[in-house]
């Protein structure tokens, strides 16, 4: 396995609340590769947002806290870093893209006046040179009449647009890595299959690598080179998209699989997994997915699994797994 | 679940997608602002009566007034006449022109401690409200302190210290008591403005503290905060009145409508109409602008409308 671009080594972050501490990432570890995308898949409170946030260290502080781990990009760690420095990292290394685009664009300001100024800042351009990058970034993205959008204001703009002009912001100074958050999550059914296919030709273009948030095991699947499952904070399953797809080899994943209901067969019910989302405030002992696990053991009840490796750059937290893949 | 793939096919760029005709009149968060103000009478009438004082505090001449020191001295007390509209006062000043004159007294007050609230509280509030922590704690708990002494008592007791002062004087020591505030309330919007998407899309793309602050942060929450500077306006005019009346204000030969009702209450209500001009124009002017604030934060409002606010 070549040396990652992005490596995040046993990443540790708690929310500091009221009623406790509530551990949102708990030793979270991936590598991101050159050109790749991963998907992080998970639900509410996964952590799969907060881990993004961490990554730029721009979570709210109180009440989160990174509290232990380690994120280097190229070799170079991030965390010890001062927030200048972290500053030229943000959007010129890494980039994120967030999943309401209106909510992520300034109201007060046209699509011009936003793009424009991130160039003069950040690539130190003529306001003529910037306008014109503006205008072939927005070509990029597939904006038809990009000179024309560059006067429009964020609300005139649907959101399939309005997530392209988020894109072009995202990508405008050529980031290693795109770490994009549910993209296409507050978006028409239609406009998200266009989004994500932008996205992934973006990455097949350039060099850029890219973590893709996601609740949307199909989303997942169809965009991926390799997936990443995280539940409670916790990373229990990880490897190539078809093996995870054709072999998943956690009960979680393969019930997320089983909940996707068949077009072919008839069925009373949508299949779903049992039980509740985990409460982070109060997880289970052991394994947190213990309670609605169909495999569950013993030692599930008091124990949580260490990743394992199941097979080829696949590997899965749970002490049954022979039993899921099988 | 033999196929799983969902339709990613790839789709031709999106000449379809349109900008919905209807949304179409390229309106700034301004523009719909202005859009709103127009249909708004109170809007229309607040603004004649403010653009009515400004003149006459600037151009006096404009309404037809007479020279406000030549007073005689054989007029004293003149009812109001054709000659005299208002009448004369005790030392025989026409009345008229010595009320026109004092919209200047109140209006620059007004204006004053605005201007300072203002600078004040956005310099204040937003450290306090965007960098948080000690800093927050510090300003804050220091407001809360400030804010617990009452405007007029405090200014009372400042300017009797000091024995009076100009109108400038007066609207730094109103201001000095009134500052708390409007730096609450810019510290409530810079909060609320840090957890905005924009803001966090802003920050990772690299933008420094300070210019999400300056870029972002108050150009989208300073709305409230203007509105808040036109009640200021009013209030301190009529702070400024209510000093001055009650004799630790301005003094002769200053022309003020405090120091003209102070002058009234002698002779009342032998000679009431002393009392009812400046009285009438210090109310009109106070309630122009806060009937114009009140209007602008109407429209400001996308809850009270309906707009398409992000909220």
């Amino acid at each position: 396995m070549s040396d990652p671009l992005m490596d995040v080594e046993g990443l540790e972050v708690e929310f500091r609340t009221e009623d406790g501490v509530v551990k949102a990432v708990h030793g979270l570890s991936y590598g991101l590769r050159k050109g790749e995308i991963l998907a992080v898949l998970g639900e509410s409170g996964s952590g799969k947002t907060v881990h993004a946030r961490a990554i730029l260290r721009i979570l709210d502080s109180p009440p989160a806290f990174v509290t232990g781990g380690e994120v280097s990009l190229d070799g170079t760690e991030l965390f010890p870093l001062d927030e200048d420095e972290m500053v030229d990292i943000r959007g010129a290394r890494i980039a994120m893209l967030f999943q309401d685009p209106h909510t992520a664009l300034d109201p007060v300001y046209t699509v011009g006046g936003q793009m424009i100024e991130l160039l003069r800042l950040r690539q130190g351009l003529s306001k003529r040179e910037a306008k014109a990058e503006a205008i072939d970034l927005l070509k990029r993205v597939g904006i038809p009449s990009a000179e024309e959008r560059l006067k429009a204001y964020p609300h005139q703009l649907s959101g399939g647009i309005a997530q392209r002009v988020m894109v072009a912001m995202a990508v405008a100074l050529d980031p290693d890595v795109l770490l994009a958050d549910e993209p296409t999550s507050s978006l028409d059914v239609t406009v998200q299959a266009q989004v994500l296919e932008l996205l992934k030709s973006l990455v097949a273009d350039s060099e850029m690598s890219m973590v893709l948030i996601t609740h949307n095991l199909a989303v997942a699947v169809a965009m991926a080179d390799r997936i990443a499952v995280m539940y409670a904070g916790q990373l229990v399953e990880i490897g190539p998209a078809r093996e995870v797809y054709a072999k998943p080899a956690h009960p979680y994943t393969a019930a997320l699989l089983r909940s996707i209901p068949d077009i072919n067969v008839r069925e009373e019910r949508l299949p779903a997994i049992k039980g509740a989302p985990p409460n982070l405030l109060h997880l289970p002992a052991g394994c947190p997915f213990n309670p609605r696990c169909e495999y569950a053991t013993e030692i599930c009840l008091r124990e949580m699994p260490p990743l394992e490796s199941v097979g080829d750059e696949h590997a899965s937290a749970c002490w049954h797994w022979e039993e899921v893949v099988r | 679940m033999s196929d799983l793939k969902p339709d990613t096919t790839p789709i031709e760029p999106i000449l379809g997608e349109t900008i919905p005709t209807g949304r179409d009149l390229n309106l700034t968060l301004w523009g719909d602002v202005w859009r709103k103000l127009k249909r708004d009478k109170r809007f229309w009438i607040s603004a004649t009566m403010v653009t009515i004082f400004i003149l006459m505090a600037l151009v006096p001449a404009l309404f037809f007034t007479k020279d406000p020191n030549a007073c005689n001295i054989h007029d004293t007390a003149l009812r109001p006449s054709r000659e005299h509209w208002f009448g004369t006062d005790l030392l025989g000043c026409d009345y008229y022109t010595r009320v026109i004159y004092g919209a200047r007294t109140s209006l620059q007050v007004g204006l004053i401690v605005s201007g300072v609230e203002l600078a004040l509280a956005l310099f204040l509030g937003s450290a306090s409200g965007f960098f948080g922590g000690w800093i927050d704690m510090l300003i804050s708990r220091f407001a809360d302190v400030w804010f617990s002494v009452p405007t007029i008592l405090g200014s009372i007791l400042v300017l009797t210290l000091f024995h009076g002062g100009g109108p400038v004087v007066i609207a730094l020591v109103i201001a000095l008591f009134a500052w708390p505030d409007m730096t609450r309330l810019v510290r409530a919007v810079v909060i609320s403005g840090k957890q905005r998407g924009y803001t966090r899309a802003a920050r990772t793309m690299g933008s420094s503290g300070r210019r999400i602050l300056a870029r972002h942060v108050l150009p989208n929450g300073i709305g409230p905060v203007l509105v808040f500077s036109a009640y200021v306006i009013g209030s301190s005019a009529g702070a400024e009145a209510g000093l001055t009346f009650l004799g630790v204000g301005l003094r002769l030969p200053a022309i003020s409508w405090g120091l003209q009702l102070s002058v009234a209450d002698t002779r009342f209500p032998e000679l009431a109409y002393l009392m009812f001009f400046p009285s009438l124009f210090l109310c009109l002017l106070i309630g122009a602008w806060i009937l114009l604030g009140e209007s602008l934060r109407d429209a400001m409002d996308p809850k009270l409308f309906g707009s398409s606010g992000d909220v």
